[in-house]
């Protein structure tokens, strides 16, 4: 290379920094990086937490919707009513609400997606949380009438997921590579493996963000993803993949941390129906075995929070159950020897292949040595694991954490890949379902966890943080996440 | 020469039969269902059973063999599980980046390796040799990925010359997307550069030695004339079948520095493919590189015969 090159090049870097440089003051666009990429971009027909993050409250709406606080308010529902014994909900919609494809969006159009859910045909991931609809009729164009089976606290709770939004059966076709959806931006343009494109939507019916543009980046490395960052290629990371690097983001003037907390409950799964961990003094030696701050710290490099039960730590109605299960290696031994295996024994641990898992499972096997149970890792992909272990239900131990908001109800299903079978508790869910009094529900919600944790279903380890990695001028990204999704209408770049 | 070329590609072909049979066996046997994958934790078994009847997963297997192999004879490589594009339509795509990307990187190992190759074997033993031996020793034993951590760092992170990865796209000018494409480039190229300098070397030597060598200097050629003349053009056959492996390995192996620069190209499609157990776009992007493989393998057996006569008599 010779040196006018240089010269020219260094002009052409000089040149491109000053074009930044002026337009600083008015950034109207921002670039988020994400690991993973979406499949497809209908939330309503998928798993994939990826899809969520990029349309949630972005392209498409519901009638209701989670704030960055967890709490859960009205979206494409002005209002509602709920009848005296809890099982008609009447939705008044917002008036002029209209789909990016310009078609206006009322009661037909919920219908049309509740219907679409529930159908016997559903490709919903979460059919679930509709599983109560009995259902769905139109008052008028802006009125809804919701009929449930059975009443259920949890309702508009559940309508406030990505699988609830509501989509337009004109656009449905195209939806999962041209989603038309209600919300502040509208989808531009998906190059696959490298970038999507979101355009503010001039004719929303709420308030203008103050985003013009937002590129998702798709960077699963997590050395590229430091890389990434420090070069100032993306603006935020959400979800960054490399802890040990965070300090070194931290002391950087140039860049924010946000450490939060995610609805992902970390276990370690344990199939209650295979001997020897059909005896609660087994699984309760487990739950002592563990050290969960050793695995925090030695794991995710100190972020987490210990949990003691299968509930989020910021959920008002979390109860600290860890004193339960401490860490008491003596404790463990005894139990162990009471259920007869005074020498130990030897037993199998999948991990699939976050890190949580895979670093996290290596000291949970040398903690669960000192107590002289064996675990044999076996390290497995997540189709993998999801065939043997959740499906097949062909394992021991596991460690994965569980990403979906109030999943508690899990414990009630006896064929669920830890068959945990206990007739109280599938009682007390159907309780708590059918109760609407807030007090009500905090105390039974109270008693679940405090069920399951001394049954000690499973070794519940730490609650799973959030870390978030962005440029210093960066405002209002939810530092939590309650339900996979960077809401754009709250992101603004200070001056 | 027809008749060379005629045999060569019926060996092409048997070739490209036997590896569908064993991509497709070995991407079956391993567990996993793409419609569980694909609908999580929480579905019900109806809503898995209806996404595998759409899939085509409902089937057996010697008959979605079947299916894709005739489909692949059309021209349809099929439709992605989980993204739902047709998968020729994504490789495609990817080839824009992929493609590009390995004849970048080769030129740039060519272009180093070809002079620093002849020039070590014009000064065999002395210190610039004992230079080149040295350093070509090195680029072979340092990994990609390290080489291209390490550009990162220097030019991405520190001297801010280059971002540290993603790839602008062709649509906003060639400049643009050559530029993006610098670094994984170079590391891609810088250990491939090593390898066939040494190849060129060696080749080189071994020539230098031959009693036609010797005959040339007789009839009057100076040391850089036979060297040019009769030396270059035989150690080429050497250096051609390096530089055709290379061809195949940098199209399908830079895996993990399009990881590293996170860039959209073919090795990544196949990574995520694969972790998401999106059997067909694996299959049938493999078995596409497989053809690519195999079809350069025959036109560098082609371009043997046209440097080399005495293969085209013989066979």
């Amino acid at each position: 290379m010779t040196k006018p090159f240089f010269r020219t090049f260094a002009g052409a870097v000089a040149l491109g920094v000053g074009l930044l440089a002026s337009q600083a003051m008015a950034r109207s666009d921002i670039t988020i990086a994400m690991q993973l990429e979406p499949p497809h971009l209908d939330p309503t027909s998928a798993a994939a937490q990826a899809i969520d993050s990029v349309v949630y409250t972005n392209v498409f709406e519901g009638l209701t919707r989670f704030m960055g606080d967890g709490s859960v308010v009205p979206g494409l529902a002005e209002s509602w009513e709920i009848s005296e014994d809890g099982k008609v909900y009447t939705f008044t919609l917002h008036d002029g609400v209209t789909f990016h494809d310009g078609t206006v969006m009322d009661a037909e159009d919920v219908k049309f997606s509740l219907d679409r859910a529930t159908a016997e045909d559903s490709a919903n991931a979460q059919k679930a949380l509709f599983a109560g609809i009995e259902s769905v009729e139109v008052v008028d164009p802006l009125t809804v009438r919701i009929t449930l089976a059975d009443p259920n606290g949890n309702f508009l709770f559940n309508l406030a997921w990505g699988d609830a939004v509501i989509v337009a059966p004109e656009s449905i076709e195209g939806i999962k590579t041209n989603p038309v959806g209600t919300g502040a931006y509208k989808f531009a343009e998906w190059v696959q493996g490298d970038r999507i494109t979101l355009e503010r939507n001039p004719d929303y019916w709420g308030d203008q963000p103050a985003l013009e543009k937002a590129t998702f980046k798709f960077i699963s490395d997590p050395t590229a993803a430091f890389a990434a960052m420090m070069a100032e290629d993306v603006d935020v990371f959400d979800n960054f993949p490399a802890p040990e690097n965070l300090p070194q983001f931290e002391a950087d003037p140039r860049f924010q941390v946000l450490v939060g907390s995610t609805e992902g409950e970390t276990i370690l799964a344990t199939n209650n129906k295979k001997p020897p961990f059909d005896d609660v003094r087994v699984r309760q030696a487990l739950a002592h075995a563990i050290d969960r701050q050793a695995i925090i710290d030695g794991a995710m490099f100190g972020y987490g929070t210990p949990i003691g039960t299968h509930f989020a730590p910021h959920n008002p109605a979390y109860v600290d159950l860890t004193g339960l299960s401490a860490h008491d290696p003596d404790k463990a031994r005894a139990l162990l020897a009471e259920a007869g295996f005074a020498d130990g024994f030897e037993t199998t641990l999948h991990l699939p292949p976050p890190s949580y898992a895979r670093r996290g499972g290596e000291i949970v096997a040398a903690q669960l040595a000192e107590v002289g149970i064996k675990a044999e890792i076996i390290n497995v992909e997540w189709a993998q694991w999801l065939e043997t272990v959740f499906k097949g239900k062909d394992f021991a131990l596991t460690i994965v954490s569980h990403t979906e908001p109030m999943d508690i109800g899990i414990y009630a299903r006896p064929d669920y890949y830890f068959q945990y079978d206990n007739p109280d508790f599938q009682a007390l869910m159907a309780t708590l379902n059918a109760t609407t009094d807030p007090d009500e529900r905090t105390r039974l919600m109270g008693e679940a966890q405090r069920m399951i944790a001394e049954d000690y279903v499973n070794a519940y380890l730490f609650q799973l943080a959030k870390l978030g990695v962005a440029k210093a001028g960066v405002q209002g990204l939810w530092e939590n996440a309650p339900t996979a999704a960077i809401d754009l209408t709250a992101i603004s770049w200070a001056e | 020469m027809l008749r060379y070329a005629l045999k060569r590609l019926i060996s092409l072909a048997l070739s490209l039969a036997v590896a569908s049979v064993v991509i497709f066996a070995v991407i079956e046997v391993a567990p996993g269902d793409p419609a569980s994958f694909m609908l999580g934790v929480n579905a019900q078994p109806e809503t898995l059973a209806a996404l595998r009847a759409e899939l085509g997963l409902d089937v057996s297997r010697p008959q979605r063999y079947l299916n894709w192999v005739s489909g692949m004879l059309a021209g349809d490589f099929g439709t992605s599980y989980s993204y739902r594009t047709p998968v020729a339509q994504m490789v495609a795509d990817r080839l824009w980046v992929s493609l590009p990307l390995a004849l970048y990187a080769l030129t740039l190992s060519t272009l180093i390796a070809f002079p620093v190759g002849i020039y070590a074997a014009a000064r065999r033993g002395k210190p610039g040799d004992l230079a080149v031996m040295g350093a070509t020793q090195l680029g072979i034993a340092v990994p990609n990925f390290w080489f291209a951590m390490m550009l990162v760092l220097i030019f991405a992170i520190n001297l801010r010359w280059f971002n540290a990865g993603g790839f602008a796209g062709w649509d906003n000018g060639l400049w643009a997307g050559l530029h993006s494409l610098t670094l994984p480039a170079i590391a891609l190229a810088l250990p491939q550069a090593a390898i066939l300098a040494r190849v060129m070397r060696s080749a080189l030597l071994d020539i230098l030695g031959e009693d036609f060598m010797r005959t040339a200097r007789a009839k009057g050629l100076s040391r850089r004339q036979a060297l040019w003349r009769h030396g270059v053009r035989n150690a080429l056959i050497p250096v051609l079948t390096i530089i055709g492996l290379q061809f195949s390995f940098l199209l399908a192996g830079s895996i993990i520095i399009e990881q590293v620069f996170y860039l959209p190209g073919l090795g990544r499609l196949v990574f995520q493919a694969i972790s998401a157990r999106d059997l067909i776009v694996v299959e049938s992007v493999v078995m596409l590189l497989v053809f690519a493989v195999i079809t350069v393998n025959f036109l560098v057996d082609l371009a043997y015969a046209a440097v080399d006569p005495r293969l085209r008599s013989r066979t």
